[in-house]
C-alpha cells in the first residue's frame, strides 16, 4: 500500500516498501505553467533531505527541485526529457526520480494529503 | 519598497484570470492563457498587450528639435511629421540611460516613449539637460494608457474597431486622431518582430479599446511573459538585460542606432572611440546543444573554464525549438561558430556563438 508525503517546497514522494517516487505536486505545476525543461540526477546519485538535486523550468524560470527525503537513485524519468509537459498533464503520475529511500523516519516531517492541501491555501493568500 | 502601481486595466487582467507578477514598478499580467499559446497567437494571429506602465514624455517648445538630437542617439533632423525613430539616450560614459521610441508631432513637437522600469530617472536626466534649452519637458505617464495590437491578423483586427485605414500607416510611422472625442496616437511600431500598432489614448479610452477588442474576439490577450520571448527571438534588447547604464551601444550592436555624423550629442566621444578601435564586450547569441535553458546572469565560460561574460536573457525558444540565450562577452570570443561553454546549476554546457537574431522578423514596411 503506497503512501504520498508532501514538502513545504511542493514536492511529493509517494512511498512503497523502502522504495520512493518524487516529484512536483499538481499545485506546483499549475503555478509554474508550461514545463519545457527537467534537469534530472542520474542513476547512484545520492539525494539528501532538504537539498537541491535538480530543477523544473516553465517557459519564465527555472525552479530548483529540493528531496523531500534522502535516498539513492534507482532511474530517472526519462520520459520527461523529450517530453517534459507529461508534468503540466499529470504532475501525481509523471515523476521525476525514483529513489531508495535510506532513512524512512524522515517521512515524519513531511505533510499528508490535508496538511498540503492547507498548506497551499496558506500560501494562495 | 515602493508600493506596486496599476495600470488602468488592472481591472481588466484580474477578471481575465492573469497570473499577476511586479515589473517596472507595475503590477503587470505575465500571462493569461499560458505563455506558449499566447506567443503563438501573436506569432500567427493576434494578440493584444497592456502596455500602459511604459512612459511617455512631451518636449516642445523653441528648441526641442536641437534638444532632442542633443539626447538622443539617432537624428531627428531628417525625421517627417508623423515619423518615428528608435535609438537610445546615452550618459557622459556612453552608458544607456534607456532606449526608446521618438515621435515628431510637429515642428519642434516631440513624444517620448520609455521604458516603466526608467521613468523616474528618464525624467530627472532629461530635466537636468533641458536646463540649458528652451524647452518644455512634460511627463504625461499617469494619465496615457497604451495598447499593443501585433501580429499577422493586427492589421484587420484594429481596422474593424478604430474606423481607420491602419493599412495606410507604414511601419514606425504613427497618425494623431480624435477617437470618440478623445486624442488618439496609432503607430505601426511594436516589440514582437510581428506586424502591429501601438496606441496611446487616455484611461477611459484606452479601457473602451480594450473591451471592444477582447468582444471582438479577434485577439489573444497576452501578457509579458510571451511579450519577453517574443523579443528576444527576433533579437530585440530588453532594459535591464541587455542594455544598462554600464552598457554601450557598441556593445550591445547597436551602433546603427547612433549617429555619429550630426551635431554634439551626449555620450558621442566613447562611442565615436569605441566604433573605432572596438568595445571590450560585445553581444551575442548562443545555442545549446543540450535542452538545459540559459537563464539571465548564468556565467558564459571559455574552453579553459574562464568566466568571460554572462548570459543576458535564455530561453528554450517557442518559434524555435532550440535552447537559446543572448550574452555579453569579451570581444575577443564573439565569433561566429566559436566553442564556449555556460554554466548551468551544477554542469556546464557546450554553446555555440551564432546570430542573436534567432527568428525572422516579420514587419510590414
Amino acid at each position: 500500500m503506497s503512501k504520498t508525503y508532501y514538502s513545504p517546497t511542493h514536492e511529493y514522494v509517494t512511498v512503497d516498501g523502502n522504495i520512493g517516487y518524487i516529484g512536483i505536486s499538481d499545485y506546483a505545476q499549475h503555478a509554474l505553467g508550461n514545463v519545457v525543461y527537467v534537469d534530472m540526477p542520474e542513476q547512484g546519485d545520492d539525494l539528501e533531505a532538504g537539498e537541491e538535486f535538480g530543477a523544473v523550468e516553465s517557459v519564465k524560470a527555472a525552479s530548483d527541485l529540493f528531496a523531500p527525503v534522502s535516498g539513492a537513485v534507482i532511474e530517472s524519468n526519462e520520459q520527461l526529457i523529450d517530453n517534459p509537459r507529461l508534468i503540466n498533464e499529470d504532475a501525481m503520475a509523471n515523476w521525476i526520480v525514483k529513489i531508495e529511500l535510506t532513512d524512512p523516519s524522515e517521512l515524519d516531517n513531511l505533510m499528508d494529503e490535508e496538511a498540503y492541501r492547507a498548506h497551499c491555501e496558506a500560501e494562495k493568500h | 519598497m515602493e508600493e506596486l502601481r496599476k495600470t488602468c486595466l488592472h481591472d481588466r487582467h484580474v477578471s481575465l484570470g492573469a497570473q499577476m507578477s511586479p515589473f517596472g514598478g507595475f503590477d503587470m499580467p505575465i500571462q493569461y492563457s499560458g505563455i506558449v499559446e499566447e506567443h503563438n497567437a501573436v506569432r500567427n494571429a493576434c494578440g493584444v498587450f497592456d502596455v500602459s506602465h511604459m512612459g511617455e514624455v512631451t518636449v516642445t517648445g523653441s528648441e526641442a528639435e536641437k534638444f532632442v538630437n542633443y539626447i538622443f542617439s539617432n537624428d531627428v533632423v531628417p525625421l517627417h511629421d508623423g515619423g518615428i525613430l528608435y535609438g537610445m539616450m546615452l550618459n557622459h560614459e556612453g552608458g544607456v540611460v534607456d532606449d526608446l521610441l521618438v515621435y515628431k508631432r510637429g515642428e519642434n513637437s516631440f513624444l517620448l516613449v520609455i521604458n516603466a522600469s526608467n521613468i523616474a530617472k528618464d525624467v530627472a536626466w532629461i530635466e537636468e539637460q533641458a536646463k540649458a534649452f528652451d524647452v518644455n519637458v512634460e511627463n504625461i505617464s499617469d494619465t496615457t494608457g497604451e495598447i499593443a495590437v501585433q501580429g499577422p491578423e493586427a492589421e484587420a483586427a484594429l481596422e474593424n474597431i478604430l474606423g481607420i485605414p491602419c493599412k495606410e500607416l507604414t511601419f514606425y510611422t504613427f497618425k494623431e486622431l480624435d477617437y470618440e472625442g478623445t486624442p488618439m496616437i496609432v503607430s505601426r511600431t511594436g516589440y514582437t518582430g510581428e506586424d502591429g500598432f501601438e496606441i496611446y489614448a487616455t484611461h477611459e479610452t484606452t479601457r473602451k479599446l480594450w473591451d471592444k477588442l477582447i468582444e471582438s474576439g479577434k485577439v489573444v490577450p497576452c501578457g509579458l511573459g510571451c511579450r519577453d520571448t517574443l523579443r528576444f527571438e527576433v533579437g530585440l534588447p530588453l532594459y535591464g538585460d541587455e542594455l544598462a547604464d554600464d552598457i554601450t551601444p557598441v556593445e550591445a550592436c547597436l551602433s546603427m542606432f547612433v549617429k555619429l555624423d550630426k551635431p554634439e550629442f551626449i555620450g558621442r566621444d566613447v562611442i565615436a572611440r569605441q566604433k573605432a578601435e572596438g568595445a571590450p564586450r560585445k553581444l551575442v547569441g548562443l545555442e545549446l546543444m543540450d535542452r538545459a535553458i540559459p537563464r539571465h546572469g548564468y556565467e558564459v565560460l571559455n574552453a579553459d573554464d574562464e568566466v568571460i561574460g554572462y548570459v543576458t536573457t535564455g530561453y528554450r525558444g517557442i518559434s524555435v525549438d532550440k535552447s537559446i540565450a543572448a550574452a555579453l562577452i569579451e570581444t575577443k570570443y564573439a565569433v561566429k561558430d566559436n566553442e564556449l561553454k555556460i554554466r548551468i546549476r551544477r554542469k556546464t554546457f557546450p554553446a555555440k556563438v551564432v546570430a542573436k537574431k534567432f527568428y525572422k522578423k516579420s514587419y510590414k514596411k
